[in-house]
């Protein structure tokens, strides 16, 4: 399969969720939804850094126990090493949001964004 | 000892931030705890300064004892992560362990009443472990983890006053800027590993070949750190985020926002450098972004009531001259005889007043924050008289002032004179900007100082007094810094400026390190 054009899908994918991750930010009013769409964005860019490095019937890039016929054909082990890293912290900056949403609630009563604007000017 | 130090830089910071929760309820023992630690990384970077200007770019190596170790099977690509110390990151280190210093010790007293200290200080420390290790790396993948570490600390801490509201929404705002943009960083790093097959700074930058895609690469890095530095049309979080966070943090967060302004100068001057048709065009809007910005943010500070708030739009409008003056550099990159004439100095001044800036909007917040600290207000309308009750306040306003102002001999002046001087060269227009906002600026500082510090003594004002002696003592070294630099810029020029400056027009020395071929 590999060379035909559904090699690409992975990226239509990717460039579909980063219109949506925007799209989200941009004009939802909730602010769970904002804090939503800044996710859909991270799996877009995760996506995109472990579709680069896939090989299709490719191994996992184990090289002791490595059947003979894996050489040549493993999946590159960076980008997934890079996409772990970007999970986690992913993670901490979702819980950070979702407590500053909570805070917000409590001292506006409102998670409308269009609502939460004591600082102004 | 000394071929660790980049390495001692980011570890000294991150085990006093992971210490700091132990002193639990100890908010004393955890405040002096921050101090030591942050005095030492200032003694630390100073160390890697010298030896940097004095022995050129110095490479760590995490894992290895040498950086040209390459693969078994002989495919010679760096494959290690690795610090890539040149005299611009050795600068930047200067200002953000000074910054932090300065800040820790000035927290000492202006939130002891607060609770909490013990993640207070924990964050200060992990902000500016990631301040350093953004400039400090030389690998691309390793500046978005630095720059999500500095984007999350940052963001908490302007979170920090978690009983105010306005808190928590500046600090959603600073949360969701950053990570968008540090994901969009990702995305192009991303863009770049799938051409080249490595993340190395040198490597790419010397591979790189300007095809459509890496344009997009390019695009992408630019606004998002753009974004990240407050430039207009993105600026609209760093008032907000100024504002709200307490005053001993503003000098870090400050540093912050520069080292995304120093990934900036780092994408454009070292992983595009080789690209010679289009830098000029990116010069150019790097420079017409600046103008804009200067001018947008003074305009906006100057309706403001809020002093705090004032002083924080005036933070994005200096940003302006910083992107100017590297931005002119930029334009005439590849064209030797304007780049000895007037290009070299234009950075010189750009980069020159990022520190100066660095020195007195900190000093400014800080005055800021003390004013808050007697009056528990910061509406301007609500002061007046405090000349009298504050006079090392007042005395270090006025010096922070007339600096932002670029009046001599104040450190502003220097580093203003020489982007006035050479952005003339590339258009004259440019300059006119320039000095028109210089001369707002002044008119809004003159505002402040009218309407907190003179004008008749207020009634309800009559028992306050000046602030604790570790307030007073930080804002005393920077304004004294201010005056220093003001009086003797050629020092800093030739010592720390011009050296950072060449490090960045000399990127073929940034690309050929450690002689991998």
């Amino acid at each position: 399969m590999n060379g035909s054009i559904f090699v690409n899908f992975p990226f239509i994918v990717v460039a579909v969720l980063l219109a949506l991750g925007f799209y989200t930010i941009g004009f939802k009013r909730n602010l769970i939804k904002v804090v939503i769409g800044v996710e859909i964005l991270e799996g877009a860019v995760n996506m995109f850094i472990v579709a680069l490095g896939y090989v299709k019937g490719g191994y996992a890039p184990i090289y002791t126990q490595a059947p003979p016929e894996a050489v040549g054909k493993m999946v590159l082990p960076t980008p997934q090493a890079l996409t772990l890293t970007s999970i986690v912290i992913g993670v901490a900056v979702t819980a950070l949001m979702l407590a500053f949403a909570v805070n917000i609630y409590r001292h506006y009563g409102t998670l409308d964004v269009t609502k939460i604007r004591r600082l102004r000017g | 000892m000394i071929e660790h130090l980049p390495a001692l830089m980011i570890a000294v910071p991150l085990f006093g931030a992971f210490i700091a929760p132990i002193f639990k309820k100890h908010y004393k023992g955890v405040s002096i705890w921050a101090i030591i630690i942050t005095g030492i990384t200032v003694i630390l970077s100073l160390l890697l300064a010298k030896e940097v200007v004095t022995g050129g770019i110095m490479i760590y190596v995490f894992g290895a004892d040498k950086p040209t170790l390459v693969l078994p099977s002989g495919y010679s690509v760096p494959i290690r992560i690795m610090f890539e110390v040149d005299a611009m990151g050795a600068f930047m280190a200067i200002s953000a362990t000074l910054m932090s210093f300065v800040g820790a010790l000035y927290s000492y007293s202006h939130v002891e009443k607060e609770t909490g200290l013990e993640k207070y200080y924990s964050l200060l420390m992990l902000l500016e472990v990631g301040i350093l290790g953004m400039v400090l790396t030389g690998d691309l993948f390793n500046l978005f983890v630095f720059l999500e570490i500095a984007g999350i600390a940052g963001s908490a801490l302007v979170g920090f006053r978690n009983y105010r509201g306005e808190a928590s929404e500046a600090g959603i705002k600073y949360l969701i800027v950053s990570a968008v943009a540090s994901l969009m960083v990702l995305f192009a790093i991303g863009i770049l590993y799938g051409q080249y097959g490595n993340l190395n700074l040198a490597y790419i930058a010397r591979n790189i070949s300007l095809n459509l895609v890496d344009m997009i690469a390019l695009g992408l890095l630019f606004t998002s750190f753009a974004m990240k530095c407050g430039a207009v049309p993105m600026h609209y979080w760093v008032p907000d985020a100024y504002t709200e966070v307490p005053a001993g943090i503003n000098p870090p967060l400050l540093v912050a926002t520069y080292a995304s302004l120093y990934a900036l100068f780092r994408v454009s001057f070292t992983l595009f450098a080789n690209i010679v048709v289009d830098l000029a065009r990116v010069g150019w809007i790097m420079s017409i972004l600046g103008v804009l910005t200067m001018f947008i943010g003074v305009t906006m500070a100057l309706v403001q009531k809020d002093v705090k708030r004032l002083m924080s739009y005036h933070a994005i409008s200096q940003t302006g001259y910083m992107l100017l003056g590297v931005g002119v550099g930029l334009t005439v990159l590849h064209d030797p005889s304007k780049l000895a004439e007037f290009g070299r100095d234009a950075m010189a001044g750009g980069v020159f007043h990022i520190i100066n800036h660095i020195i007195y909007k900190s000093l400014l917040l800080m005055t800021a924050g003390a004013l808050f600290y007697v009056t528990g207000t910061r509406n301007l309308n609500e002061m007046g008289g405090l000349a009298r009750k504050m006079p090392v306040t007042t005395i270090s306003f006025m010096v922070g002032a007339a600096a932002i102002s670029g009046l001599p001999p104040f450190n502003g002046f220097a580093s203003k004179l020489l982007i006035y001087e050479t952005s003339y060269r590339l258009n004259p227009l440019l300059t006119v900007f320039a000095m028109v906002t210089s001369v707002l600026t002044l008119a809004s500082f003159v505002k402040v100082f009218a309407s907190a510090f003179l004008g008749p003594p207020l009634e309800k004002f009559e028992n306050t007094k000046e602030v604790p002696r570790p307030m007073i003592i930080a804002m005393i070294i920077l304004a004294a810094l201010c005056i220093i630099f003001g009086l003797f810029p050629n020092i800093v020029l030739d010592k720390l400026v011009y050296p950072a400056v060449d490090a960045l027009i000399n990127f073929a020395q940034y690309h050929s390190w450690g002689g991998l071929a």
